[in-house]
């Protein structure tokens, strides 16, 4: 199945072999640009459509079911009333940054998709600090909060933008340092160096992902929680949720505009996720040996839809959190975690030569309790913070 | 002196002087954070990796949020100066830059750096980089980031006053 898997390189190298040698670079950019292009928007859609039916069959409820079979073809309605809704500015707004604040969201967003590995031998850029770059680009989605709440010229836009920015400049750090522990392990910020290291299994029946250590345990649910708080997703959603403050930095946007917003948090929701994959759950490798007859980019294809499943999953399941409570989690507790979480991780590699018997054992048992007891006492330390609260009418 | 270059310093240039030119701050803020990027791509150019992403990183990602929510807490009005920016004295700021860039440009031309100057470029690695930085360069390392602990301390010790004071 080697043709399969390499399918589409094979496909992009005949076409680029097609172009005269002066445009060979150009075709080639172009033609691993352009799949990325297609395939994310559409992925977009389809999440849409997989999220009202799920979010809506987890509150009893079914979802959208007019549009095509099972409502499936919602999100091409509601792309074309995206399209035709009229653009509305506010007088008063400042509309050059008005007009330039969707864009700023999604050219970085579009820019971090260029380093992340889909399948073997598949990665549009592959730079030798990958992780680095992926980072900084994401760094730079932040202002285009801040355009979007001060252009409004709107006190509810700024208070959303005010508390966007605190809360993604705060969960910042958790994730950096979560994906820390994985580049310390490697030795390499290259992303394809990376999932190269998780190839080779431990057991058959136990790949060598970094999921599968405690240091990767923890640093893989961090950075979930972290990734969520980046994409503004519930539970963290309190800058653009609804019934909160009106949709936050967004409420003066209105028809294609409000859709690329859309499209670029959900587009950085995937980017985010695929890096998650690369760094913790081996990339395009799949689990066992024996179905390795799988195209790579398939399973990448399948863990990024899990991935997005679990987002939903989470999103229909917990309530929102209050700013305060949000910025409390990141700083007293998601901070020091991933701070111990990079001890651990040290201790694992240096426990690497012990000759004791049960060595293995004895390795998890001592990281997972370097990881557990600090949990334990946060989680009592926080607690004392929230009284238990007593409800007066429901019993 | 190619086309890139010179596209990437002409963005800096034409960026730095609409930051320091425009009426509303906010634009000025914005354009500002254009020149950051520009540095980036020009450190980029020179093949120096970890310094222009860091650069994306810390300017664009850090810099430029606080530049901008130091405008959004103290701004309450959108006051845009009613006066000229230019002052009617411009050409003696105009003359003072120019010697001064005489000066800087005849003190770079006359350094050992132009003339020792490499064909070739060390291939460094971000790992080169860690290896430096904790062998031979710890103590400024930790010297730095010991300034940091105090600058961040200040700070939390300034906006604490203000809400035990009510």
């Amino acid at each position: 199945m080697e043709a399969v898997d390499q399918a589409f390189v094979s496909l992009k190298h005949w076409i680029v072999g097609l172009f005269p040698p002066v445009a060979q670079p150009w075709a080639s950019i172009l033609l691993s640009i352009t799949p990325i292009l297609i395939f994310f928007p559409l992925l977009f859609g389809i999440t849409t459509i997989l999220e009202r039916k799920g979010l809506g069959r987890m509150q009893n409820r079914l979802g959208p079911n007019r549009v095509g079979p099972a409502g499936f073809f919602q999100f091409i309605a509601d792309g074309l009333k995206m399209l035709t809704k009229e653009d509305i500015v506010p007088r008063a707004a400042d509309h050059a940054v008005h007009f330039i604040a969707p864009f700023v969201l999604l050219v970085p967003v579009l820019l971090a998709f260029s380093v992340l590995p889909y399948g073997r031998n598949m990665v549009p850029i592959d730079i030798d600090s990958g992780l680095l770059f992926f980072f900084a680009v994401g760094s730079a989605t932040e202002l285009s909060v801040f355009m979007a709440g001060w252009s409004s010229c709107n006190k509810y836009s700024l208070l959303g933008a005010m508390r966007g920015i605190a809360q993604m400049i705060s969960y910042e750090l958790p994730l950096v340092l979560a994906s820390l522990t994985v580049v310390m392990m490697v030795g390499s910020l290259r992303l394809t160096e990376i999932v190269d290291a998780q190839s080779v299994p431990y057991w058959p029946w136990l790949p060598r992902w970094h999921v599968f250590t405690p240091w990767g345990c923890a640093g893989f649910l961090l950075f979930l929680v972290a990734a969520t708080a980046e994409s503004n997703r519930t539970p963290f959603d309190i800058p653009e949720a609804e019934s909160e403050i009106i949709a936050g930095y967004l409420v003066e946007y209105s028809g294609f505009k409000y859709a690329l917003f859309f499209l670029g948090e959900y587009l950085g929701l995937f980017a985010v996720s695929s890096l998650g994959i690369t760094l913790f759950l081996g990339g395009w490798l799949p689990p066992f040996a024996f179905l390795s007859f799988i195209p790579s980019w398939l399973w990448f294809f399948v863990k990024l839809l899990s991935m997005i499943f679990l987002f939903i999953w989470i999103r229909g399941t917990l309530p929102r959190l209050r700013t305060d409570q949000l910025m409390a989690f990141a700083w007293k507790f998601m901070l020091p975690m991933t701070l111990i979480n990079i001890v651990a991780a040290a201790l694992w590699h240096f426990s690497r030569g012990w000759e004791v018997p049960f060595a293995l054992g004895l390795r998890w048992l001592s990281c997972a309790a370097i990881l557990v007891v600090p949990y334990w006492i946060f989680g009592r330390a926080v607690a004392t913070r929230f009284a238990k609260r007593i409800y007066r009418y429901a019993t | 002196m190619d086309a890139g270059f010179v596209i990437i310093a002409a963005l800096t240039v034409v960026s730095a002087l609409a930051a320091m030119s425009l009426r509303n701050l906010v634009h000025c803020a914005l354009c500002l954070t254009i020149t950051f990027a520009s540095l980036a791509a020009l450190y980029l150019k020179l093949n120096a990796q970890f310094v222009g992403l860091a650069q994306v990183l810390v300017y664009i990602g850090a810099v430029a949020i606080l530049i901008v929510f130091a405008i959004l807490l103290t701004r309450s009005d959108d006051q845009t100066p009613r006066a000229a920016i230019l002052s009617p004295a411009w050409w003696v700021g105009a003359g003072v830059a120019v010697a001064a860039f005489c000066v800087l440009a005849a003190a770079i031309c006359s350094s050992a750096i132009v003339k020792t100057a490499s064909t070739t470029a060390p291939a460094i690695s971000v790992e080169g980089i860690g290896d430096k930085l904790m062998k031979d360069y710890v103590l400024p390392l930790e010297v730095i980031g010991l300034l940091l602990t105090a600058a961040l301390i200040g700070a939390v010790i300034i906006a604490m006053q203000e809400r035990k004071q009510t």
